[in-house]
């Protein structure tokens, strides 16, 4: 130990409680209790990174209540600096309990066996009983009878007392070892993770000329971790060229089935071409990133006549606004001469399975498609008039007069004011395509296995430690025979030590050659 | 994927509904052993500062042994006489029980059937798993240790319970399996979570039987205490360190398959959802149980938080899984909406 007389040992002693009581058990426990509790708001309130909407809403509708729990972070608990540092904490004190255990495990394996107590009838489980053998032959035969899993010294002690101890159990402590060191492991890679990952999205047109290569532009949404923030993407640029094909396949009963994305694509700009089929649990994993398949929609096509005679072919991706019946909202925006008014915007929905609700209002009953309906909106005027980014979803129309509204079957054409028409010409499905990129997932999961093997150690082995005091024969009172003493100690997880010890007792009986008169005595 | 057998679905149906009424039965049956045992009269009317001996069965909990019954003849003694009233009703009961466990096997494997699917992908063929492993652990518990078939009402209530509330509230048509569920994993992940929260609410009754024997041990032994209704029931049950020691023992062979069952959620999640762990409000109670879990597995080890704390704790987990199965599923919305009730 360290001399806490010394003036600047002295300083430090304020340091050193404090260390020695955030790495204590006690402090543990409750910085673990407390890393439970905290979680609890984040599956309560809308969380922001999950659903910015939500959150929003939430807060505009709770007024200064909702702001005060925006302030504290309880819109965002998992990446709040509270949560953040109950975390370290219990990081810093699992490093500072596991050091010093790792130091004594390693000289507890190493170290031999204790030598036996004076008394081995004061402990939990003790037992005597006599036999013919001599010390050093029954010796041999106690070290064959415990078999390996024991790890056995020998020693002698004066008289021609033999004792043996005999210790097991030892990877209960490696596999606690293993486990919390794992998880250490474990959090770091998390880390390391989150700040290299990136997740894009973005919407594939079925058909030719659609697709898309994995650079951060080409995105509609792109969320990097700090260090991949630049858009610098690994390993190399990979490109799903073309969605071939989009099927969704339905039940007789109209629940959807399966889904499935047949894509071209390019491991890397100058690779060959490729096929591969995305499914809801199959994402398609290429070097260091996946490309999952997590929604569909419908784009329906359309020709236009713009008010310059001219003629527009357009195909736009429509958002679902009703995940059961999939009725979308979206809109076409064709630009016309600039400055001249002559701006054509269709802003509509799209009802795959149409049913008419009443006057005239088309909803839609079923996710298939079935004699679709586009209802349209037509506006003629200036589509941007301030130059600003907007939605491609949806039409600002403060600049725009209304043409007309009507609802199409595929192939109807409508006539409006100044020359324009729209056909609906058909539809095409679209798939929302996720690409995740994450370095550390895999050594994530050796870790978490690691874990699982630790913890079945932890939880499974049992440590336990036996003592025999084998006294030899001694011919001056009464030709005593051979006397052997037994003691057993459960030093985790007592469980059912006192059968486990009986068994053990009639292991280390039967080890031995009987005396004429039996005499056993057990402690009750 | 084909359609749904519907003769087969209401046969599953029926087999549920019988399988529930026969429980009851059996429910009842152990509950009057437990109430007009012999052993149990006498443990009430002997006082308890006599040392009571205690004898550990392989791998179950002990017998408390009355006083005038010599040791060896006890090892596997039933809680009543043999061929009493009590010991036939227990009997009975015990039979009751394990017709109920087939009828009930048989209602799942038949939904099994009729889905052509692994049958837990709603609330209502989740929590008639749970319910299953619930009775096949107390069943092979008894396998072990067949002194402590009086506390079967203690098992059978909440399995009845929490039937009785997926045949009604939870209870949803057999249907297929929508897309994002049609993966091995389902198989893998539910069930493993199924089995080890089944267990924990085993872990979860002994508990609360080792606090109601606690307090009966401590009141008792002050002299003049009153002792209420439920803790005089504490008279009859095991010794309150077995409770806790078997208590431990299910949460020690849980935890690592809850880990397990977590790992492989990531495992699925990452191959389904884009990424291992989201924060959805299912696998952050996930994280919370698990934590809680934790928390009572080192408390059974720390000086002070041993016992009663450490209950407590034990308790808290089984109220944290309660609340992941009830209220995320039919109020939280999140990505794990397979509950069935729309």
């Amino acid at each position: 130990m360290t001399d806490l007389r010394r003036p600047a040992m002295a300083a430090l002693r304020p340091l050193r409680q404090l260390w020695r009581r955030l790495t204590s058990m006690r402090t543990a426990l409750v910085l673990l209790f407390l890393l439970a509790v905290a979680a609890v708001p984040g599956s309560l309130l809308p969380q922001r990174p999950l659903n910015p909407d939500r959150t929003r809403a939430y807060i505009s509708s709770h007024g200064a209540w909702g702001r005060l729990l925006d302030a504290i972070g309880m819109f965002d608990v998992f990446g709040s600096v509270w949560f953040a540092a109950i975390y370290l904490l219990l990081f810093v004190s699992l490093v500072g309990c596991l050091i010093p255990r790792i130091r004594l495990h390693a000289r507890a394996v190493l170290r031999k066996p204790l030598p036996a107590p004076r008394n081995l009838g004061r402990l939990p489980e003790a037992s005597s009983f006599e036999i013919a053998d001599g010390p050093s032959a029954y010796a041999v035969a106690v070290r064959a009878a415990l078999g390996r899993r024991w790890r056995i010294v020998q020693r002698d002690e004066a008289a021609g007392v033999v004792t043996i101890s005999a210790e097991k159990g030892y990877s209960r402590e490696t596999g606690n070892l293993i486990f919390h060191v794992a998880l250490l492991v474990s959090l770091v890679l998390i880390a390391v993770g989150r700040l290299y990952s990136y997740q894009g999205s973005v919407i594939v047109i079925q058909g030719a000329d659609q697709g898309f290569c994995n650079t951060v532009s080409q995105y509609d949404s792109w969320k990097p971790g700090r260090f991949a923030a630049e858009g610098k993407v690994s390993p190399a640029p990979f490109c799903i060229d073309e969605m071939s094909s989009f099927v969704a396949d339905y039940t007789a009963s109209g629940e959807p089935s399966k889904f499935s994305a047949h894509v071209v694509y390019r491991r890397t700009l100058a690779a060959k071409p490729e096929q591969a089929t995305i499914t809801v649990n199959h994402p398609l994993r290429l070097e260091g990133d996946r490309v999952y398949l997590i929604g569909h929609g419908f784009a329906p096509e359309v020709t236009i006549h713009m008010p310059d005679g001219s003629v527009r072919h357009d195909t736009a991706a429509f958002i679902p606004q009703n995940a059961a019946t999939l009725l979308s909202e979206g809109a076409f925006k064709e630009a016309g001469v600039p400055d001249k008014n002559q701006d054509i915007g269709v802003s509509g929905f799209f009802a795959p399975t149409p049913a008419d609700s009443g006057d005239n209002v088309i909803t839609s009953v079923s996710p298939q498609v079935n004699n679709p309906v586009l209802g349209i909106f037509v506006y003629q005027g200036d589509l941007n008039y301030n130059g600003l980014p907007q939605s491609v979803y949806s039409l600002d129309t403060s600049k725009m007069t209304k043409l007309g509204a009507v609802n199409l079957q595929v192939g109807d054409t409508k006539s409006f004011a100044n020359g324009v028409s729209v056909t609906f010409d058909g539809w095409v499905p679209w798939a929302s395509i996720q690409v995740s990129h994450d370095p550390t997932q895999g050594y994530l999961l050796a870790a978490a296995v690691a874990m699982v093997v630790g913890l079945l150690g932890s939880l499974g082995v049992r440590r336990r430690r036996v003592w025999l005091r084998i006294t030899p024969s001694s011919d001056a009172h009464d030709r005593s025979p051979t006397v052997v003493e037994v003691g057993g100690l459960a030093r985790s997880d007592s469980g059912n030590f006192t059968a486990e010890f009986a068994g053990l007792l009639e292991r280390l009986r039967g080890a031995a050659t009987p005396t004429q008169r039996f005499v056993g005595a057990g402690k009750e | 994927m084909t359609g749904i057998n519907g003769s087969m679905a209401h046969l599953s149906d029926t087999l549920f509904t019988t399988a529930i009424a026969t429980y009851a039965v059996g429910m009842v049956g152990f509950v009057a052993e437990y109430s007009f045992g012999k052993r149990g009269r006498i443990a009430a009317t002997v006082p308890v500062a006599a040392p009571t001996r205690e004898l550990v069965g392989a791998g179950g909990p002990p017998v408390e042994l009355p006083p005038t019954t010599p040791i060896e003849s006890t090892e596997t003694a039933p809680s009543s006489e043999r061929g009493s009233a009590a010991d036939r009703i227990g009997r009975f009961a015990f039979i009751a029980t394990v017709v109920g466990l087939l009828l009930h096997t048989a209602s799942i494997a038949v939904r099994a059937l009729a889905v052509d699917a692994v049958p837990w992908s709603n609330m209502y063929e989740f929590a008639s798993v749970a319910g299953l492993v619930a009775v096949i652990a107390f069943v092979a518990v008894l396998w072990k240790a067949p002194q402590v078939r009086h506390l079967g009402g203690f098992i059978l209530l909440p399995v009845i319970v929490v039937m009785f509330l997926a045949g009604t509230v939870l209870y949803s048509k057999a249907q297929p399996l929508v897309p994002a569920l049609q993966s091995y994993w389902l198989a893998i992940h539910v069930t493993l979570v199924s089995v080890a929260e089944g267990a924990l609410m085993t872990s979860a009754v002994l508990t609360m039987l080792f606090l109601v024997r606690q307090r009966y041990d401590r009141l008792s032994e002050t002299p003049g205490r009153k002792i209420g209704a439920i803790t005089a029931f504490g008279a009859r049950l095991p010794a309150a360190t077995t409770l806790d020691k078997v208590a431990y023992r299910v949460v020690a062979f849980s935890f690592p398959l809850y880990t397990v069952a977590i790992i492989c959620g990531a495992i699925w999640a990452e191959a389904a959802w884009g990424r291992y762990w989201g924060w959805d409000p299912k696998e952050t109670w996930a994280f919370i149980v698990w934590v809680v879990y934790a928390c009572y597995l080192h408390a059974r080890a720390t000086a002070g938080w041993k016992g009663r704390t450490a209950a407590w704790i034990n308790l808290a987990g089984f109220g944290a899984i309660t609340f992941n199965f009830f209220i995320v599923n039919i109020v939280v919305s999140g990505l794990h909406s397979y509950a069935g009730l729309n």
